[in-house]
């Protein structure tokens, strides 16, 4: 696609660039190690969640400041879906799923900054974040419950002889559900952006560039709260995936 | 497309003028960068959260919902105080009208006993007085008559001598009884 673009030679499109890792300093090769672009804005992602849920509650005020409001507001918000979800014994869990959440909406966040990037548009970062749910959830509902986790998959009140067929796409759905969980996230997020970026390449067309910029807006407007609604939405089914690892039965 | 990406992706993501070739988020010369900066984020927002962060903040949130609660108690108990110290106020309101019920009731009753002894003794005097007066024009009649009979009789001898006739006074007398009595 951008090799296209580029023997058009006038509209050049490279919607995809926005997402190349580089390195911050030089021109080197990108180690495991090396501090590139992802390092920095995971970083700002870090200083922002530092800003607001450590500076912003520093007065510890019983009248909350306005940041603070903000703070107390996020935790309420992801507490009562933990507790709402997974019950009272899934409030052991709330740092992490709080960790997920403050992570997820702050790189979605920043990401939307002019000439920003986005580390949740990559894929590798959000399959480690599902995988991980995944496994955790999975790991936990063994040392939990035993071999009476795998009741999730045996539908004890469908009709018999309609169980193995329910158990088998119950079991296909549970692999699947890292697969989506992670993908949903990093293409949601890459497919605003990438649109953005399209449509800010057709601004070079004179007679077409306040149609291109009221698209820009309009779309920028929806990624905003895609941006919200994808960060929601990931840690809601980490909730879920949570609930049927603490309770199996259906 | 996706195929010849990948092949070239071991290679290289990018071309000479530094685009990507084809999604930069299939190419995995990158990834470990990104889960190794990943987890390094996630643990940094994890540790500074857990540790600091949402202990203080829900230590705020007990404490207000603490405060709320011991304020709606105090608010309660002070509710109370206020209907108990209406109460007491009710009650001696309605002690103090039945004092003064009884008081003037008393105070009446006693008036009313003075007023009958006075008009009792009043009544007595004015029949003394009455009695007494009865008797005087009683006595003022009887004399007041007497002296009638005397002056009818000595006009009537006048008269009668004055007129030149010759009369005794005895039968003047009775003349002027039987007259004064008809």
């Amino acid at each position: 696609m951008a090799e296209e673009a580029h023997s058009e030679g006038g509209l050049v499109f490279h919607p995809m660039d926005q997402f190349i890792v580089k390195p911050l300093f030089g021109d080197g090769p990108v180690e495991w190690y090396t501090p590139t672009n992802v390092t920095l804005w995971m970083a700002l992602a870090v200083v922002c969640a530092i800003a607001l849920f450590v500076m912003g509650t520093r007065g510890r005020a019983i009248v909350p400041s306005r940041v603070q409001s903000v703070a107390e507001l996020a935790y309420g918000f992801i507490y009562k879906m933990v507790e709402d979800i997974c019950g009272h014994d899934g409030v052991k869990y709330f740092p992490k799923i709080f960790t997920l959440f403050v992570f997820i909406i702050f790189t979605n966040y920043l990401g939307l900054l002019p000439m920003s990037f986005t580390p949740t548009s990559h894929i590798a970062v959000t399959a480690v974040l599902g995988f991980g749910v995944f496994f955790a959830v999975t790991i936990l509902g063994f040392v939990k419950h035993g071999a009476h986790f795998l009741g999730l998959f045996w539908m004890s009140d469908a009709p018999l002889i309609l169980r193995p067929i329910i158990a088998v796409i119950e079991v296909i759905s549970y692999f699947v559900r890292p697969v989506s969980h992670s993908i949903r996230l990093a293409g949601n997020i890459m497919a605003g952006h990438a649109v953005i970026k399209v449509f800010a390449g057709f601004a070079a067309i004179a007679a077409i560039s306040p149609v291109s910029v009221l698209a820009i807006v309009a779309i920028y407007g929806l990624e905003v709260l895609v941006a919200f609604i994808q960060a929601y939405v990931f840690t809601i089914l980490t909730c879920v995936y949570l609930k049927d690892a603490l309770h199996p039965g259906h | 497309m996706a195929t010849e990406s990948t092949a070239a992706d071991i290679a290289q993501c990018v071309n000479e003028h530094g685009s990507a070739i084809g999604m930069p988020q299939l190419c995995a010369d990158w990834m470990p960068n990104q889960i190794f900066w990943l987890i390094v984020a996630l643990a940094v927002i994890y540790f500074v959260l857990s540790r600091i962060a949402l202990p203080r903040i829900g230590g705020v949130l007990a404490e207000r919902k603490g405060t709320i609660t011991n304020d709606l108690t105090a608010a309660e108990e002070l509710k109370a105080k206020a209907v108990e110290a209406e109460k007491a106020y009710q009650d001696a309101l309605a002690r103090a009208r039945a004092e003064a019920a009884k008081i003037v009731a008393e105070a009446r009753a006693d008036i009313q006993k003075d007023l009958d002894a006075a008009t009792a003794k009043a009544d007595a005097e004015i029949a003394a007085k009455a009695a007494e007066s009865e008797k005087r024009i009683g006595e003022i009649r009887a004399g007041a008559l007497e002296a009638v009979t005397e002056v009818a009789k000595d006009t009537a001898k006048e008269l009668v001598a004055a007129l030149g006739g010759k009369a005794d006074a005895r039968s003047v007398t009775a003349a002027v009884t039987a007259r004064l009595k008809g």
